[in-house]
Parts: C-alpha cells; sequence; structure tokens
C-alpha cells in the first residue's frame, strides 16, 4: 500500500517538476540573456491556459473538445502574445534595473489578471481531460493516469529539445554566445534584437504549454498564475539564474520534495510525535520545504546548484 | 513656485495636513477618514522602513509584508491567548521580528541583486504558508481582535487615539531615520549602495552594517503591521501576501526612493488611488464606472507601469526637483556629502 502510494506521489512530483520546468526554461533563458526578469511570466501561463481551454469548449472551425485544437490556439496564443509584449512594452525595460523590472512586471500581473476576470469571469473556468487519455497506464504493475503520464512524456519531450536546440544548433550557439556576451554578438553582425524576441516568444509558448497542460488537472482562474511562478522563481534561483541545466533539475527536485513532502511528511511525523500537533504541524512544514531546500541551498552555495559562468 | 519650497518644508506642510485631518473629519462628521489616513500612515510607515534599506542601501527586498505579518500575528496571538497588554504585544512583536530579520537577514545579504530580490520573496512566502497553516489561530481565515492591544495610560478602543498613536510612530521613525542617515552609519550604508567592492577595500565590514540596516527597517515594518492590526482588529494572511511587498515598493518608487519622506507621499498617492477607484461614482458614464470600481486593480497595473516607464525620481523626488533627483536617477545615490534627504 505505502509503496505504491509512494510510487504514484513520485510520478505526481516529476510531473510537477516537468510543469516547473517548463515554465522555468523560459524564465531563466529570458534572465540568462537580457538580465531581463520578468514576473508576468506567471500570467502568460494563465492566459495559455485560458486560451486553450477556452478553445476546447467553445471549439474552432466547428470542431469542439479537441484537444490538439486546444493545444494549438494555446500554445499559438502565448507565443503572439509573448513576441507582441515583448516588442511593445519590455524591451524598453531592458536597460533598466532589475527594480524596475520586477515592478513593472508587477504591474503588468495585475493587468493581466483584471483582463482574464473581465472577459472570462471570477470562478473556475474548466477544462475536461481529453478522451483518449481518460484511463490509466500500467507503471510497474501500479496504475497512474493517463494525462498526468503525457505531462511527463511532454515536459522530458521539450526537455530533450532544449537540448537538442541550445547545444546542437546554430540558434542555439547564439543563445549561449548571448548569454556570455549580448553586445559582443550584436557587434559582430547578429540580429540581437530578433533573437531575443524569438526567445522571449519560445519562453512565452513554453509558459503556454505548461498552462494548457495544467488545464485539465488544475482549475483555471484569474490569478493562478502567480502561485506557481513564486514556486518557478525558487526553482531557478536554487538552479542557478541563467542556467537550463539547473533549471532541469531543480524543477525536478523541487517538484519530486514538495509533492512527496506533502504526503509523506505528516505520515513520518505522526510516528514520532503526538497525533494533534503532528495534525497541526505536518501540512505546515510541507508547504515550508522547498524554500527551506533554496534557503540551504543558498546558505551554502549563493549563485544556485548550477552557477552560469561568464555570465 | 514648488521647486523654490525647501523639501522640508514639503515635508512639514505634509505632516500638519496629517495632524490635523481627524480634526477635518470630525467637523465634515465623516469618520470615515480617520479610518483611511491611519492605513495611509501605516503603509507609509512600512514604505519609509523599505526605503532605509531599498532607497538608500540599494537592498531591493520583496518580502517586506512578511514583518507587517509578524507584527499583526504578534497581536493576534497573545489576544487570542488572553494577553492583551500592548506593551507586551509590541515586546513580543519586536522579539519575534528580530528573531526572524537576523536569521532571514543573513542568509538572504550573502546574495545580491536578482537572487537577493527572490529569496527575500521566497522568505516571505514561507511566513505566508506559515501562518496559513496556523488552524488554531485562523489559518486561511485570519485571526479577528476582540480588542485593541491595552496600553493602560491611554485606550486604543478610540480611533482618533490609535490615529495619533500611528501619527507619532510615523513623525518619530522619520526623524530617527533623518539622523540615521546623516550619521556615519548611514553614510557606510549608502556607500555600500554606490560602490560595496571600494567599501570592502576601504575595510568597512559591510556586511554587518547592511544586516543592521536590514533589521532596523524590518523592526520598523513589524510596528507597522502590530498598528495595522489594531487598526482593522484583525491578522489575515493577506497582509504578507507578495501584492503587499509589491505595492510597497511601488509606493516607494511612486514617491521617490532615496528620499526621506518620498514614501510617506507615495502612500497617499497610491492608497487614495486605490480607494477613488474602487468607489468612484461621479455618474457620468454609468457602464463604464462599473467596470472600473470591478476591476480597479487593472487601472492600478497600468499606473504602475506608467510611473515606472515615465517618473524615474518619484512624485516627490520631481518635486524637491533637479540636483538630488538626477543623482539618484543615475544610481550616484548621493553618496558623496553634502546632498540632503529631507
Amino acid at each position: 500500500m505505502t509503496w505504491s502510494l509512494f510510487v504514484v506521489q513520485l510520478l505526481n512530483g516529476i510531473q510537477y517538476g516537468f510543469l516547473l520546468f517548463l515554465m522555468a526554461a523560459g524564465l531563466t533563458l529570458v534572465f540568462g540573456i537580457m538580465s531581463f526578469v520578468n514576473l508576468a511570466h506567471g500570467s502568460l501561463y494563465m492566459m495559455g491556459a485560458y486560451f486553450a481551454a477556452w478553445a476546447f469548449n467553445n471549439g474552432l472551425f466547428g470542431i469542439k473538445e479537441s484537444f490538439l485544437i486546444a493545444a494549438f490556439v494555446g500554445v499559438t496564443g502565448s507565443f503572439v502574445l509573448g513576441v507582441v509584449l515583448e516588442r511593445t512594452l519590455l524591451t524598453g525595460l531592458y536597460a533598466r534595473d532589475h527594480l524596475d523590472q520586477v515592478l513593472a512586471t508587477f504591474g503588468l500581473i495585475l493587468v493581466f489578471n483584471e483582463v482574464a476576470r473581465y472577459i472570462w469571469g471570477v470562478s473556475p473556468y474548466y477544462m475536461q481531460v481529453p478522451k483518449a487519455l481518460e484511463g490509466t497506464v500500467d507503471i510497474l504493475g501500479i496504475a497512474y493516469p493517463s494525462y498526468r503520464f503525457m505531462i511527463i512524456l511532454v515536459g522530458a519531450g521539450v526537455a530533450l529539445g532544449m537540448y537538442w536546440l541550445i547545444q546542437k544548433t546554430r540558434i542555439g550557439m547564439l543563445i549561449r554566445a548571448g548569454a556570455s556576451n549580448a553586445p559582443m554578438v550584436g557587434a559582430l553582425g547578429v540580429n540581437i534584437k530578433l533573437l531575443n524576441t524569438l526567445l522571449f516568444g519560445v519562453g512565452a509558448a513554453l509558459a503556454g504549454v505548461a498552462g494548457l497542460m495544467a488545464g485539465p488537472i488544475l482549475s483555471v482562474q484569474p490569478g493562478m498564475g502567480e502561485p506557481i511562478l513564486i514556486v518557478v522563481l525558487v526553482v531557478i534561483v536554487t538552479g542557478g539564474i541563467g542556467s537550463i541545466r539547473g533549471a532541469f533539475y531543480a524543477a525536478l527536485i523541487v517538484g519530486v520534495i514538495d509533492t512527496v513532502g506533502r504526503v509523506f511528511l505528516p505520515i513520518m511525523l505522526r510516528e514520532i510525535m503526538e497525533r494533534s500537533l503532528a495534525q497541526a504541524a505536518g501540512p505546515a512544514i510541507a508547504s515550508l520545504l522547498i524554500y527551506l531546500v533554496m534557503a540551504v541551498v543558498l546558505a551554502i552555495k549563493p549563485e544556485g546548484l548550477f552557477p552560469v559562468k561568464n555570465g | 513656485m514648488l521647486k523654490t519650497l525647501k523639501p522640508a518644508w514639503i515635508a512639514i506642510l505634509v505632516m500638519v495636513v496629517l495632524a490635523a485631518i481627524p480634526i477635518y473629519a470630525a467637523l465634515a462628521s465623516q469618520p470615515f477618514y480617520v479610518t483611511l489616513f491611519s492605513r495611509i500612515m501605516i503603509f507609509a510607515l512600512a514604505a519609509v522602513a523599505l526605503n532605509l534599506i531599498l532607497g538608500f542601501g540599494g537592498m531591493v527586498s520583496l518580502g517586506h509584508a512578511f514583518y507587517l505579518g509578524v507584527g499583526a500575528y504578534a497581536a493576534g496571538i497573545l489576544t487570542a491567548e488572553g494577553i492583551t497588554s500592548g506593551w507586551a504585544h509590541l515586546a513580543a512583536a519586536l522579539a519575534a521580528g528580530l528573531v526572524f530579520a537576523l536569521a532571514i537577514g543573513a542568509v538572504s545579504l550573502r546574495t545580491h541583486g536578482m537572487i537577493f530580490i527572490m529569496i527575500t520573496l521566497a522568505f516571505a512566502q514561507m511566513g505566508y504558508f506559515l501562518v496559513v497553516s496556523l488552524k488554531n489561530y485562523g489559518g486561511d481565515d485570519g485571526l479577528p481582535l476582540p480588542t485593541r492591544s491595552d496600553f493602560g495610560i491611554f485606550s486604543l478602543a478610540n480611533n482618533t487615539v490609535l490615529y495619533y498613536l500611528i501619527f507619532v510612530c510615523l513623525a518619530a521613525t522619520l526623524w530617527f531615520f533623518s539622523r540615521l542617515i546623516e550619521s556615519r552609519f548611514g553614510y557606510v550604508l549608502r556607500g555600500a549602495k554606490s560602490n560595496e567592492r571600494r567599501m570592502l577595500a576601504l575595510g568597512f565590514p559591510v556586511f554587518r552594517y547592511k544586516l543592521a540596516a536590514y533589521v532596523i527597517s524590518a523592526l520598523v515594518c513589524v510596528v507597522a503591521g502590530f498598528l495595522l492590526a489594531n487598526l482593522t482588529k484583525f491578522s489575515s494572511p493577506s497582509y504578507m501576501a507578495w501584492v503587499v511587498s509589491g505595492d510597497i515598493i511601488v509606493i516607494i518608487v511612486l514617491g521617490g526612493m532615496g528620499t526621506l519622506f518620498g514614501p510617506v507621499v507615495g502612500a497617499i498617492v497610491f492608497l487614495l488611488l486605490e480607494e477613488l477607484l474602487s468607489s468612484w461614482k461621479p455618474g457620468w458614464f454609468p457602464g463604464i464606472e462599473e467596470v472600473i470600481n470591478k476591476h480597479w486593480l487593472a487601472l492600478i497595473g497600468v499606473f504602475v507601469i506608467v510611473v515606472i516607464l515615465t517618473a524615474k525620481q518619484g512624485l516627490y523626488g520631481q518635486l524637491v526637483g533637479g540636483r538630488l533627483g538626477k543623482r539618484m536617477a543615475n544610481g550616484g545615490a548621493a553618496s558623496s556629502g553634502g546632498t540632503r534627504h529631507a
């Protein structure tokens, strides 16, 4: 019983970790190259989820409840939104200090939340799990929901794709070069502005993918971006700001610790202390775990687990 | 015309107006103003406190709402346990704040720039989840205070008395900070903002100075939180929400960071704007007004973006004018002597 519970929770943790990675990848890339911090990344996730859920429920070209169409609309929508946002507003902030960037994107969060509330209302907006993925798959003799398993697969696919893109392609080479010295790359004749815009758009699209995936398992509602954004910030800081590799490992660590801790910490505490006390303290400590991990990591390595060199 | 006024006079003028608010409220029989401006002054106090490390020390803490919560919950929890003495509340709040600020500061200040912003945010979130999980003390719903803190010699049950207590706290903090900033301590702090490496090379133990400033700033915020719980008779987890930390920074930047009095102006403008937008009904465009009243946060968001993009010096910084403001915007942070920080 406990074994199967553990495996399920571990898988849930990995699945959550991949969702976090989808968010963290875009954010950390943008930070690594443009030294720009975008708190509104959570809003892009929210908008992606809304676009997808809207397309799923209302249909496009008369096809309703198609997950592929939802995916197309969600991802394209957040990509376009990201590019427009970058071109119109955010480029003006690149040269500013971090404080201005944090505040301006903080303002953007307020705007996006109200826009979502205005268009789709306050109450949560639901999106069904696609019919084909309603069942379960068999992993190590344990039935695990197919949809959640698909999130793991998509996350792993995106991680591999990112690795290929950054390590093996010309664009990836430019991205890496931009991360270590953007003005120099520009001086060598690369259109660094276009690269920035593209990168920001890809980051936004990945946030949209995360929103799309999260739609059927969480409720889509205004303000859904902030809680995950803060966890993503924890991931990025723990992994080392600007490092994709760091974001990947930290996302999985944080996802697993958070999910497994929430289930097993109260059980473990019950073994060693009084029941009533454990019941009160268990969930409290579990929700603090990831922040504690981050604090410990930063106390030992202020630059994070995988600091970027030449940054 | 205004630019010819000395900065100190603007500050004194604003404080005189603040002191006169309860009298005006009594004459106009609008007791609501007393509560509104109590709230404004509490946020002004928190913003002035954060500005000590943000504007003068260059440490952007996105987690100062945590200390508001510490103050509020110290009062709330002790009242729930049957201890109503205000002195005990204040002592407990300050002691808890000191412990937290030393621990959090010691870890956070090892980092710089962006990571510092994020780590302070994360610590504040930790505090938020901690109070949410305190099921015995209200958890998610917050903790109502049946009575306000009891100081014996004066009763806070009266809103006007509480108002003047907050006023005195704010005025005392402004005076204390004005002395602090011009002291050797203040010079070291400002030096560390403009060039930490040089200060280290000169032999200053910068970390200790920054930690001390962080703790002072946190403790003033704790007092603000204590006052906030007394004003609302409620300790809510929402005081610790990260949006509140963001709001406090917006207030500072709006008023003018790196000026002592700027955050007070920022708090007045920001909170009045909030109040106005959420209840504005002049009857001109019925449909639009309803949308504004419902979605005023979006307008606040737009306002924040516009302020950040245009007014680098903040309102008060603009007002006290040219030379000082320009140096702030250049990041020079007035590290050399002779600049007034009124």
